[in-house]
């Protein structure tokens, strides 16, 4: 059997999303992980919810089911305990996991059933034309807010951290590499792994994360974490996020001569998880990368560990409490 | 205390009704439960009705916290637990002052005086004690105090004075085992079995039991001991059963008859949750059970074991039923099968938790957005709830769509004999299966049940994509098409329709020259049927159909119904089925409805009948 490739995995459907939607470079990433992690197309099963980021399914060439508003979690549940040994992904957006679903979202962390599931963050309600999110930033102008959105707004790697998901990272739509090596570690972890990745719709959130993107700004303003690493960013390399007692901040220091005691990020430990999840611009760089990637047993080992009987037949069942009668 | 010393009258009676009542806290629902069990094996047919406040526990000795429990016992004639009682069996004032309007004069009444306390008797609105002032003497009083017993029974035991007190249910118990001669050992084992680890408990509870037994046959409080005839039952392995129970073994039998998973998804909810409680129990790695966040987690989940190629299903009662509408939609536009079992309540909104009702029709009908139609079945007994969740398992397979089962508080939580069925003796299943990879299409149909092929994960070369968007009719894309969602609006309507062919032969039962036709649904089969054969015996014309098949209609009914001069439609709710025989064949039919709470009696289908159908003959 020859190694699938990343468009082995491509649907004979056109496409339908916007030209030059986040979504496509994410479809691009997501197919490439695909054909790494080795798995044949029959064993994955691709879920969502509703919106733009949810019309994913169709163009996978897996098992797929694109449900209802909000929904995609509890649905995907039912088909993982079903049958453990799929993989099943779960395409979601900020609308769909944060708002609609948000029950579903906390609940699928709490029981860590075996998920993987990919929020593509554009910050807006997109499919239904504008209007504000759970994600969309406070002031943010939208067709519901057009004031001004007076809504604090939800930092989903960070929920998704507090709520004791064991695998937590974010993304940003246009790195494909970083988006489809973390799909990757997010597949194999055991448990529900959570993926943030920030999405520009072109259409109501064009410049949204351009400052994360744009080659002249994106070193000032983001912080890609990795594991074993000391958390440097900057143009210069000269600028490094530490945690210190009273909590993190940002120090400048000549990049030639890095201090020795810069603190090493380290994606197993819960507090700096914690810290560093909630790291938000403007005061601090915006991190990606894995926030967060522990062992801890899946809703559905226990549940198959717990639950091992043997039902013959319904009979059996009934016997107890039985009485003859004969007349 | 020689047994040979008392004289002691037999009486027979084919049919007795016995209720208990007491404070929510006495032990009641176990003590009837008790009892129920020990008349089934005695080899009685029986038919069961709990009856309990929603609240865990409301204040001690109040009206609002009487809990009871009705068994009627019997032969054949036994088909639903029966209306008024022929024995009370009362813990406190509260309980009798609640329940001796299920009384006609002359029944027993059989107390524990012991609780028949100032204080009590204030509680539940007493001026006077009823033992003592004589407003009872229409009534046969057997008074026992059961709380001085008990006392004097454990005195040794080493048990405080308020576990010693919780001992009196058992004491009751004896005493009416011995009044109907029912076997004591079936209670003895079950004590044996629940305290095996506590054995102070166990052997208290054990001697009181006997105590309450023996006290019976020693004293000369009861003058009669009652004979009642047995059922001429098909000889067999039986059980007795709730129609919870038997929801869940059907559920099970189907899967195992089916040869795939089962999975029941499902969230706690009043008086559906026993479902739950029972799947919880098998442990099983092919009997799947997920307790949901919320009722459209419960069914979301279903769905998606669907999808994955489960017998799948949800329990839920009405608040529950209205949240998943939603969902249920998608199942019916994925064209997935599941079955969806309503264990219809008191409503509307959170209504009458724990009271029976059957006012859930046009929700299971209707209460979806676009034309979403779906197959809607009624379980008619507690036993009949497994032979319709099993029937609807093997339809909501063949025909790849959701089917509705009515349940109702009242066959959920009453219990009856069931004849366990050997697995040979169900249907079979059949399953549209996927032609070969190269012509699989997801939305191919059969031509005879316009089904499409169940393909799950992970079948290999059976890859797609279906979803809540309308899909092309054969391809299974997205399709906006004009044209096309007419006619998978048509096909999912005709698909439906077709269910028809699976319906038996509808039974008529009566009087072969009737020209009055009751029309009931579901649950109130046993008191109509035991209804209508009273009337015959008192020399009316009448007949009864009990439908089980609410959509589609059986395709004889339209006939059936012609044949009458005068339908009238029996239902719990106010008028729902009613509606659905006007709007469906253009009749009229007569109305008869109740929303008390209480699933109808004998007694109340015999007035119905005399009202509706003695001056009607008369008329001809």
């Amino acid at each position: 059997m020859n190694k699938l490739t990343p468009n082995d995995f491509s649907s004979n459907l056109p496409v339908k999303w916007c030209p030059g939607c986040g979504d496509y470079a994410i479809l691009t990433s997501v197919k490439k992980a695909m054909a790494e992690l080795g798995l044949e197309h029959e064993k994955y099963v691709v879920v969502s919810g509703i919106g733009c980021s949810s019309r994913f399914p169709y163009y996978v060439n897996t098992y797929g089911y694109h449900t209802i508003h909000g929904r995609a979690i509890p649905v995907a549940t039912g088909i993982k305990l079903s049958n453990p040994d799929l993989m099943v992904f779960v395409m979601t957006g900020d609308g769909d996991a944060m708002s609609i679903g948000g029950n579903h979202f906390i609940h699928g962390i709490r029981r860590n059933i075996g998920l993987k599931v990919l929020m593509f963050n554009n910050r807006i309600y997109a499919l239904t034309k504008g209007q504000s999110s759970p994600t969309t930033q406070l002031g943010s102008k939208t067709k519901t807010t057009p004031y001004g959105n007076r809504d604090y707004s939800f930092n989903p790697s960070a929920l998704a951290v507090s709520l004791g998901a064991p695998f937590v990272a974010r993304s940003i739509d246009s790195d494909l590499n970083l988006t489809s090596s973390i799909i990757i570690d997010a597949a194999k972890n055991e448990g529900f792994s959570f993926v943030e990745i920030l999405q520009k719709c072109v259409v109501f959130t064009d410049k949204e994360f351009d400052v994360f993107k744009n080659p002249q700004t994106k070193e000032d303003n983001v912080l890609r974490i990795e594991n074993g690493k000391p958390m440097i960013f900057g143009k210069n390399k000269n600028k490094a996020v530490i945690i210190e007692k009273e909590g993190p901040k940002i120090i400048e220091f000549d990049s030639s001569m890095p201090p020795k005691d810069l603190s090493v990020y380290n994606n197993s430990d819960i507090n700096m998880a914690r810290i560093v999840s909630n790291l938000m611009p403007p005061e601090f760089p915006l991190p990606v990368g894995i926030f967060l990637k522990v062992n801890k047993k899946s809703y559905e080992n226990i549940y198959y560990e717990e639950c091992y009987k043997e039902i013959d037949d319904f009979e059996s069942l009934l016997k107890e409490n039985s009485y003859e009668i004969s007349n | 205390m020689n047994k040979n010393k008392k004289n002691v009258r037999v009486s027979k009676k084919d049919l007795t009704v016995v209720r208990f009542a007491g404070d929510s806290g006495d032990g009641i629902q176990l003590v009837g439960t008790q009892f129920a069990n020990a008349t089934a094996i005695s080899g009685n047919v029986l038919s069961t009705l709990p009856d309990y406040p929603a609240e865990m526990r409301a204040p001690q000795g109040s009206l609002g916290g009487v809990s009871g429990f009705q068994v009627a016992f019997g032969d054949e004639s036994v088909m639903n637990p029966g209306g008024k009682a022929d024995f009370l069996v009362v813990m406190n004032p509260a309980a009798l002052k609640v329940n001796i309007k299920y009384l006609d004069k002359g029944s027993v009444i059989i107390v524990n005086s012991g609780n028949f306390t100032p204080e009590n008797l204030k509680k539940a609105g007493y001026e006077s004690n009823p033992l003592e002032d004589g407003s009872l003497s229409n009534y046969r009083i057997i008074s026992v105090d059961a709380n001085y017993m008990v006392g004097e029974a454990l005195k040794d035991s080493g048990l405080s004075q308020n576990d010693i007190l919780k001992t009196k249910n058992f004491f009751m118990l004896g005493l009416l085992y011995w009044m109907f001669d029912l076997p004591i050992e079936v209670t003895v084992k079950w004590i044996d079995e629940k305290f095996a680890k506590k054995p102070i408990i166990r052997d208290s509870n054990k001697k009181v039991l006997y105590s309450g037994y023996n006290y019976a046959e020693n004293t000369e409080i009861f003058d009669a001991k009652y004979k009642i005839e047995k059922g001429n039952l098909s000889s067999g392995k039986y059980r007795n059963i709730t129609g919870n129970e038997a929801v869940c073994y059907a559920l099970i039998a189907a899967s195992k008859k089916l040869g795939r998973k089962c999975f029941y998804g499902s969230y706690p909810i009043t008086p559906a949750s026993e479902i739950l409680h029972m799947f919880a129990k098998m442990r099983s790695k092919d009997v799947l059970v997920f307790q949901a966040e919320d009722e459209i987690a419960a069914v979301c989940s279903s769905i998606g074991a669907a999808f994955a190629g489960c017998l799948s299903a949800v329990g839920t009662s009405g608040p529950g039923f209205s949240l998943k509408s939603e969902a249920i939609g998608l199942a019916v536009i994925s064209e997935l099968p599941m079955v969806i079992i309503d264990v219809q309540r008191g409503g509307p909104s959170t209504g009458l938790p724990t009271k029976t009702e059957q006012s859930d029709l046009f929700l299971s009908l209707f209460g979806r957005h676009g034309d979403c139609p779906l197959v809607v079945m009624a379980a008619l007994s507690p036993s009949d709830c497994f032979y319709s969740v099993y029937e609807a398992s093997r339809i909501a397979v063949k025909y790849m769509t959701p089917v509705v089962v009515l349940s109702s508080g009242y066959i959920a939580q009453g219990s009856q004999p069931f004849k366990i069925p050997s697995n040979n003796e169900l249907r079979n299943f059949e399953i549209f299966r996927p032609p070969s990879p190269s012509d699989f299409k997801p939305y191919i149909r059969d031509s005879k049940t316009l089904s499409r092929p169940w393909a799950s994960p992970p079948l290999k070369g059976y890859e797609h994509r279906i979803g809540g968007l309308e899909k092309s009719n054969i391809e299974g894309n997205v399709s906006y098409d004009p044209d096309n969602h007419q006619l998978m609006t048509e096909i999912r309507k005709e698909k439906i329709s077709r269910v028809s062919k699976e319906i038996p032969e509808t039974i008529v039962y009566g009087d072969k020259n009737a020209n009055a036709l009751i029309v009931g649904w579901g649950s109130t089969y046993g008191a109509i049927r035991s209804g209508v054969s009273k009337a015959i015996s008192n020399g009316i014309k009448v007949a009864c159909v009990n439908l089980k098949y609410l959509n589609p209609l059986p395709d004889d009914l339209k006939d059936i119904l012609k044949r009458y001069k005068k339908i009238i439609v029996v239902e719990e709710n106010t008028g729902q089925f009613a509606y659905v025989l006007r709007a469906n064949y253009l009749i009229n039919v007569v109305s008869k409805t109740k929303v008390t709470g209480q699933p109808y009696t004998t007694e109340e289908i015999l007035k119905i009948i005399k009202s509706e159908c003695e001056n009607f003959q008369e008329e001809k």
